[in-house]
C-alpha cells in the first residue's frame, strides 16, 4: 500500500529549537521517501499540536506518523493515542528522539545529527504494521509478601474491597518490627494498642487466608497470572485445633531457658513458644534446634507439653508443606532488619553489656517485655545517665551512604521516655536533627523545652571503658567534639544507645531474584520512578510498598501500602490488563525447532511446541527484548515493530 | 570582633592544590575527636576544614603543622574526606609563600642540598656499614636494601640498619646497598607540601635504581614502603617494594631465618601508622614475632587500625613537640600498664620518638625499645 508519511518537528519551546534548527529539518524531511507532509510547531504534545496531527492524518490521508521531539518514555504514549483517535493504528507511529538525544546534549552538529534522526525514523515508520494490543485476563486473587504494617495495611485494604488476599508472613505471627515497638513518634501511640487491632482484623477477615511461618520459594507467570510457590514450616502444632492457651508453653521443661529473638535476646522463651501475647495467629510454634523431643529424640519420661495441652494439639510428626498459589498481583512488604553495629568496633557494641540499639531499647521499654518496660543497666539497675548516638551506620560511606530518616525521630522519643521512667540525665549526639513530618519538628520543639535533654552536636569517635579522671570510673565515656563549642569532650554515661541504620533484609538479593525485580544501589528494591512511581516495579504485576523500598516511618508505610491496595485494586476493577503487542513471533515455516532461542530468553517463554516441532511464543510472558531473534540461525524468529528489515533500514539512515 | 567575607580565592586554591574532597565534609567532627592530637591539646581539624570550606582559613598558625598524617581520621571519615590530602594541599599553599616552620625548613633544606635531612654529608650515607662487609648493588644483585636517612645516619637507628643486614647475612640473601647514590625517599617532604622537591627526590632515586637495575627493593620504614609503592609507579618508578617484616615472615616460613635461641619475654607490638593503617600490613610483624621461641606476644589497647600514632609522620619527626604534648609518652604508658617488657617496633621514627619519651619518663629500666630486627637478629 502507498505510504503517506506525515513528519512532525517540535520546537519545545526552546529545548530543541534553540540548537537545532527545527524548520530545516522539517524541510529536511520533507524531501524524503513517502513523506508527504512535513511541519514544524512549539509544542507538539499540547492539543493544538496534537490536533495538528490528527486534522493533517484525515485531510491528507496519512497513513505513517513521525514526531520527531522529545523521549519516547514521555509522550509515544501520548501521540499512539492520538493516532488511535485520528483513526489510524497506534502503532504506526515512530519517534525521533531530538531532544534528549540531540539537543540537550550537542551544540554543534545538532541540526545535522537531527535530520540523520529523523531520516532514521522515517524509513523505520515505513515498515510499521498495525498491530492489535493482547488482553489476558486477571486472576482475582493477591498474594502480599510480608505481614508487617505494610503488608497488613495493604492487605486489610483490598479484603475489604471485597478481593481475597494471602497474606505470607515468614514469622510465626504477623506484627512486623512494629509490634516490637513501645511508644511511637510524635503521638507517642502505644505501638501494639494502635497495630493489634489491625493484626486482629486480619486473623478474622473472611477474605484473608493468612499463612503464617511460611515463605515463597518460587514465582512464576505474568500479570494476572502468577503462580506462587509457598513453603509452611512446621509448627508442629495443629492451627486448628489449638486455642491459644499458653499452658504448653508454661509447662515447657525448657522454658526461660532460651533467648527470646523477639526480645532481641533480652528475655527467655521455651522451646515451644509464642513470640508475644497478642499474636495472630495465637499459635506456638515448636522451636526444633532446641526442643528436646525433636533434637534428641525424647523429653524426660514424656513431653510436658503435650501432657498439658487439653486440646492435644502439638504433633511431633508433622511435616513441612508447599503450597501452589494463583494470584493476579504480588505485592512485596518485606521490611527491613536492623544494622549491627558490632562492626563499628569502637563503639562496643557486643563488648560492652550497657551499648545497646534501637530495638534492643524499644524492647527494654515497653510493658510486655523482659524487664516489664523498666529502663535498666543489665546489672537490673536504671541508668543514671543515658547518651544517644545518631547516624550509626548510616550517612557513612564506610556502612551505608543513606540516611535512615526515622532515627532523629527514634532519638528523640527514646529521650523522652528515659525521661519519663527514670531520673536519668540524657545526651543526644547528632549530626543534623531531621524532623521532617507532620508533628515531628513541634514534638522536637517541645522536647527540648519541656526537658532537660543536652544536645552535642557531633559524631562520636569512641565508646570506651577506660577511665581518666574519678567521675568516669565505672562509666561508659563517648568522646566526641561538640562540633557547635569547638571543643572536645569526654561524656561519662551508664548506658548507650545506637540510632543504628535500617537495611535491607539479609536475604533481599534472593528474593529479588524470585520475583525478577531489581535492586537500587543501596539495596532496597527498585521502584519503577523514585518520584512519580514509587510502588510499581519493573516488573509488572509486581508492588513494593513499605521499608523494602527504602527506610521510612509508619506513617509513610502506610501510605504506601495502601498505594500499593490502590495499584492492584486498579488492575481488578479492570478485570484485564492489555499487554504491549511487541512480542516475538515464530515463521512455522522456516523453524526447525533448534530451540536455541529458548536457551536465551530470559523469560522462559519459548518451548517446543509438539507434534509441529516448530518453537511456540507466550506471547503474554514474552518482554519483547529480542534476544531469540539475534540467536537465531535462520531468522526465523521476529520480533513485532522491531523486523530485521526496519532496523537495517534504520542503521543505512544513520550511517549515512 | 568584625563580621568576615568568605574568600572563595584561598578555598578555591586549597582545592585545585589537592583538597577538593573538602567539598564532602559535612562537619561531623568524627576526625576530631578520632585525632590523637586531642590526648593530649586541643586540636579542631574540623574546625581547619570548614576554615579551608570558606577560605577563612589562617596559614600562619602552628596548627597546620600539627597533623601527623597517621590517617586515623581519614580511616573513620563518613563522608570519605581525604583529610591527610587536605592538609598536604593547604601546606602545599603554605610552603608556595614561605609559611613554614623553621625546623622544618632546615629539615628540607638539608634534603634538597644533601639528600638527607639530619645536615650529614651526602657522601658519608653508606658509613653506617663501613665495617659490616655489605656490597655495592650492582646489575644482578636480587635485593636492594634501602635502609632511609634515619637509620643511616641516626646514631640510635642505626641498630636498625646494623641488624637488618647481620639477618640478611646470616639467610645468605643477595642484596647491596647504593649509599651515595641514592637519596631520602621524599615520603614526608612530599606531604610538608614541598612537591617540587618531592618529585626531584623521586626522579632522582628512580633513575639511580634503574639505572642500576633494580628490581626488588628491602626497606626498614613503613614510610620509605610507602612511597616506592604507592607513589613512585605515577612517576615512572613500579618496583617490587618489602618491608623487612613481611622479607622476614617469608623467609622464616620457607625456613630460611630460623631463629634458635629463645627470647622469653612479655613483647608488646606497635603498629605503626604507614604499615598498618595506610598499608594494611597487620599480621606479618605479629606472625615473625610469634615465630621466635618463649617470647609472649601481647596486644597493646589501641591496636591494628586503632594503633597510636607516635607523632613522627608528615614532617614531625623533624619538629620539636613539647614534652607534654607527645601521644608517644601515652604509648609507652600504655605498654608499661600491661607489662610489656619490649615495646617491639619497625619504624625509624617511632623509635626516635617512642625511645625520646622512655628517656624523659625515665623508664628505661623497666621497658625496652628494639626494632623487630634487632629482636630477630639476637635469636637467630
Amino acid at each position: 500500500m502507498e505510504r503517506r508519511i506525515g513528519v512532525y518537528v517540535c520546537h519545545c519551546g526552546l529545548n530543541i529549537a534553540a540548537t537545532v534548527d527545527v524548520k530545516a529539518v522539517a524541510e529536511f524531511a520533507a524531501s524524503l521517501r513517502g513523506v508527504v507532509v512535513a511541519r514544524d510547531y512549539m509544542f507538539m504534545c499540547s492539543d493544538p499540536g496534537q490536533e495538528l496531527i490528527a486534522s493533517d492524518i484525515k485531510e491528507q490521508g496519512l497513513n505513517r506518523i513521525v514526531v520527531a521531539s522529545c523521549s519516547p518514555l514521555l509522550h509515544e504514549r501520548t501521540f499512539r493515542r492520538m493516532c488511535g483517535e485520528a483513526g489510524i493504528n497506534p502503532y504506526l507511529l515512530e519517534m525521533a528522539n531530538i531532544r534528549e538525544h540531540c539537543s540537550w546534549v550537542h551544540d554543534d552538529g545538532a541540526t545535522e545529527k537531527a535530520k540523520e534522526l529523523v531520516q532514521a525514523a522515517v524509513m523505520r515508520v515505513y515498515h510499521h504494521e498495525p498491530l492489535e494490543p493482547m488482553e489476558v485476563a486477571v486472576n482475582p486473587n493477591i498474594l502480599v509478601v510480608g505481614g508487617g504494617i505494610a503488608g497488613i495495611q495493604a492487605a486489610l485494604d483490598i479484603a475489604s474491597a471485597g478481593y481475597k488476599v494471602y497474606l505470607v508472613e515468614r514469622e510465626p505471627s504477623i506484627g512486623g518490627h512494629m509490634i516490637q515497638l513501645d511508644k511511637t513518634f510524635p503521638t507517642l501511640d502505644c505501638s501494639a494498642c494502635i497495630l493489634t487491632p489491625k493484626m486482629s482484623d486480619v486473623g478474622s477477615h473472611p477474605n484473608i487466608e493468612l499463612l503464617t511461618y511460611s515463605e515463597i520459594e518460587d514465582v512464576s507467570g505474568y500479570i494476572g497470572n502468577f503462580k506462587a510457590t509457598i513453603r509452611r514450616k512446621a509448627r508442629f502444632v495443629d492451627e486448628d485445633t489449638c486455642t491459644g492457651c499458653g499452658n504448653c508453653a508454661e509447662a515447657c521443661r525448657l522454658r526461660g531457658r532460651i533467648p527470646n529473638e523477639f526480645d532481641m535476646g533480652l528475655g527467655m522463651r521455651g522451646a515451644i513458644y509464642t513470640a508475644f501475647p497478642q499474636a495472630v495467629p495465637n499459635v506456638p510454634i515448636v522451636d526444633p534446634q532446641h526442643c528436646l523431643m525433636l533434637a534428641k529424640g525424647k523429653c524426660g519420661r514424656g513431653p510436658k507439653c503435650v501432657e498439658a495441652c487439653e486440646q492435644k494439639a502439638i504433633d511431633f510428626e508433622q511435616k513441612e508443606g508447599s503450597m501452589e498459589l494463583d494470584v493476579g498481583s504480588i505485592i512485596l512488604a518485606t521490611g527491613y532488619q536492623e544494622f549491627d553495629p558490632s562492626v563499628i568496633g569502637q563503639y562496643g557494641y557486643g563488648r560492652y553489656d550497657n551499648v545497646i540499639t534501637g530495638l534492643e531499647f524499644e524492647r527494654l521499654s515497653s510493658a510486655a517485655g523482659p524487664t516489664g518496660g523498666q529502663i535498666q543497666l543489665k546489672n537490673g539497675e536504671p541508668p543514671k545517665s543515658v547518651a544517644i548516638i545518631h547516624c550509626v551506620g548510616s550517612r557513612d560511606k564506610n556502612f551505608h551512604e543513606y540516611c535512615s530518616r526515622v532515627c532523629c525521630m527514634f532519638g528523640l522519643k527514646c529521650a523522652h521516655l528515659i525521661k519519663e521512667k527514670t531520673d536519668a540525665e540524657v545526651y543526644q549526639m547528632y549530626i543534623d536533627m531531621r524532623c521532617f513530618g507532620e508533628g515531628y519538628e513541634e514534638f522536637y520543639e517541645r522536647l527540648s523545652t519541656d526537658e532537660d535533654i543536652k544536645f552535642i552536636r557531633g559524631k562520636p569517635a569512641q565508646v570506651t571503658d577506660r577511665a581518666v579522671t574519678e567521675e568516669e570510673r565505672g562509666k561508659l565515656i563517648v568522646s566526641v567534639e561538640d562540633t557547635l563549642l569547638g571543643r572536645l569532650i569526654r561524656v561519662p554515661v551508664d548506658m548507650v544507645i545506637l540510632c543504628s541504620a535500617l537495611e535491607p533484609r539479609a536475604d533481599a538479593e534472593r528474593v529479588a531474584q524470585i520475583l525478577s525485580i531489581g535492586r537500587r544501589q543501596d539495596g532496597f528494591f527498585m521502584e519503577r520512578h523514585v518520584k512519580l512511581d514509587p510502588i510499581r516495579t519493573h516488573t509488572d504485576g509486581i508492588f513494593i510498598a513499605g521499608c523494602c523500598e527504602g527506610p521510612k516511618d509508619i506513617p509513610d508505610t502506610v501510605a504506601q501500602a495502601k498505594a500499593a491496595a490502590s495499584e492492584v485494586l486498579s488492575i481488578l476493577a479492570q478485570g484485564r490488563v492489555e499487554i504491549e503487542p511487541i512480542v516475538a513471533f515464530v515463521d512455522e515455516e522456516i523453524c526447525t525447532g533448534c530451540g536455541l532461542c529458548e536457551k536465551m530468553c530470559p523469560y522462559g517463554t519459548l518451548s517446543l511446541a509438539e507434534p509441529e516441532g516448530v518453537m511456540a511464543v507466550n506471547q503474554a510472558l514474552c518482554k519483547g527484548c529480542g534476544a531469540c531473534t539475534g540467536i537465531c540461525p535462520s531468522g526465523a524468529i521476529s520480533l513485532s515493530h522491531f523486523t530485521y528489515r526496519e532496523l537495517l533500514d534504520e542503521v543505512e539512515a544513520l550511517s549515512g | 570582633m568584625d563580621a568576615v567575607n568568605p574568600l572563595t580565592e584561598a578555598a578555591e586554591a586549597i582545592i585545585e592544590a589537592g583538597g577538593e574532597t573538602l567539598k564532602a565534609c559535612y562537619q561531623c567532627g568524627l576526625c576530631t575527636a578520632t585525632c590523637p592530637w586531642n590526648l593530649v591539646r586541643s586540636f579542631l581539624t574540623r574546625r581547619i576544614i570548614h576554615e579551608s570550606q570558606i577560605g577563612l582559613l589562617e596559614l600562619e598558625g602552628e596548627d597546620v603543622w600539627l597533623c601527623a598524617t597517621c590517617g586515623s581520621c581519614v580511616e573513620r571519615c563518613p563522608r570519605g574526606v581525604e583529610i591527610i590530602d587536605i592538609f598536604t594541599a593547604i601546606r602545599r599553599i603554605g610552603t608556595q609563600w614561605g609559611v613554614i616552620p623553621k625546623a622544618l625548613k632546615t629539615a628540607i633544606g638539608g634534603i634538597g642540598t644533601l639528600g638527607n635531612p639530619w645536615g650529614e654529608a651526602r657522601e658519608g650515607r653508606a658509613d653506617w656499614a663501613k665495617d659490616l662487609g655489605v656490597k655495592a648493588f650492582a646489575p644482578g644483585t636480587e635485593l636492594l636494601y634501602y635502609p632511609c636517612c634515619t637509620p643511616a645516619y641516626d646514631r640510635r637507628a642505626r641498630r636498625i640498619a646494623v641488624a637488618t643486614v647481620g639477618i640478611l647475612k646470616k639467610a645468605g640473601v643477595d642484596f647491596g646497598i647504593l649509599g651515595p647514590e641514592e637519596t631520602c625517599c621524599g615520603e614526608s617532604v612530599r606531604k610538608v607540601g614541598e612537591e617540587d622537591l618531592f618529585r626531584n627526590l623521586a626522579q632522582a632515586n628512580i633513575e639511580a635504581f634503574k639505572g642500576h637495575g633494580v628490581q626488588k627493593i628491602l626497606v626498614s620504614s613503613p614510610h620509605c614502603y610507602h612511597t616506592f609503592r604507592n607513589e613512585y609507579p605515577d612517576l615512572g618508578g613500579d618496583f617490587d617494594v618489602v618491608h623487612v617484616t613481611q622479607f622476614l615472615a617469608e623467609l622464616m616460613g620457607e625456613g630460611r631465618v630460623r631463629p634458635t635461641k629463645s627470647y622469653p619475654k612479655k613483647v608488646a607490638y606497635h603498629d605503626p601508622c604507614y604499615l598498618g593503617r595506610h598499608n594494611r600490613v597487620y599480621e606479618e610483624p605479629r606472625a615473625v614475632l610469634q615465630g621466635i621461641p618463649e617470647l609472649e606476644l601481647i596486644e597493646l589497647p589501641d591496636s591494628r587500625e586503632d594503633s597510636l600514632c607516635c607523632g613522627g609522620g608528615g614532617g614531625r619527626i623533624w619538629m620539636e613537640t613539647k614534652k607534654e604534648e607527645r601521644f608517644s609518652d601515652i604509648r609507652i604508658q600504655q605498654a608499661l600498664e600491661i607489662g610489656a617488657e619490649v615495646l617491639a617496633i619497625c619504624c625509624p621514627y617511632c623509635m626516635l620518638n617512642l625511645d625520646d619519651s622512655l628517656a624523659t619518663m625515665e623508664k628505661e629500666n623497666v621497658l625496652e625499645i628494639r626494632d623487630i630486627s634487632e629482636i630477630v637478629n639476637e635469636v637467630i
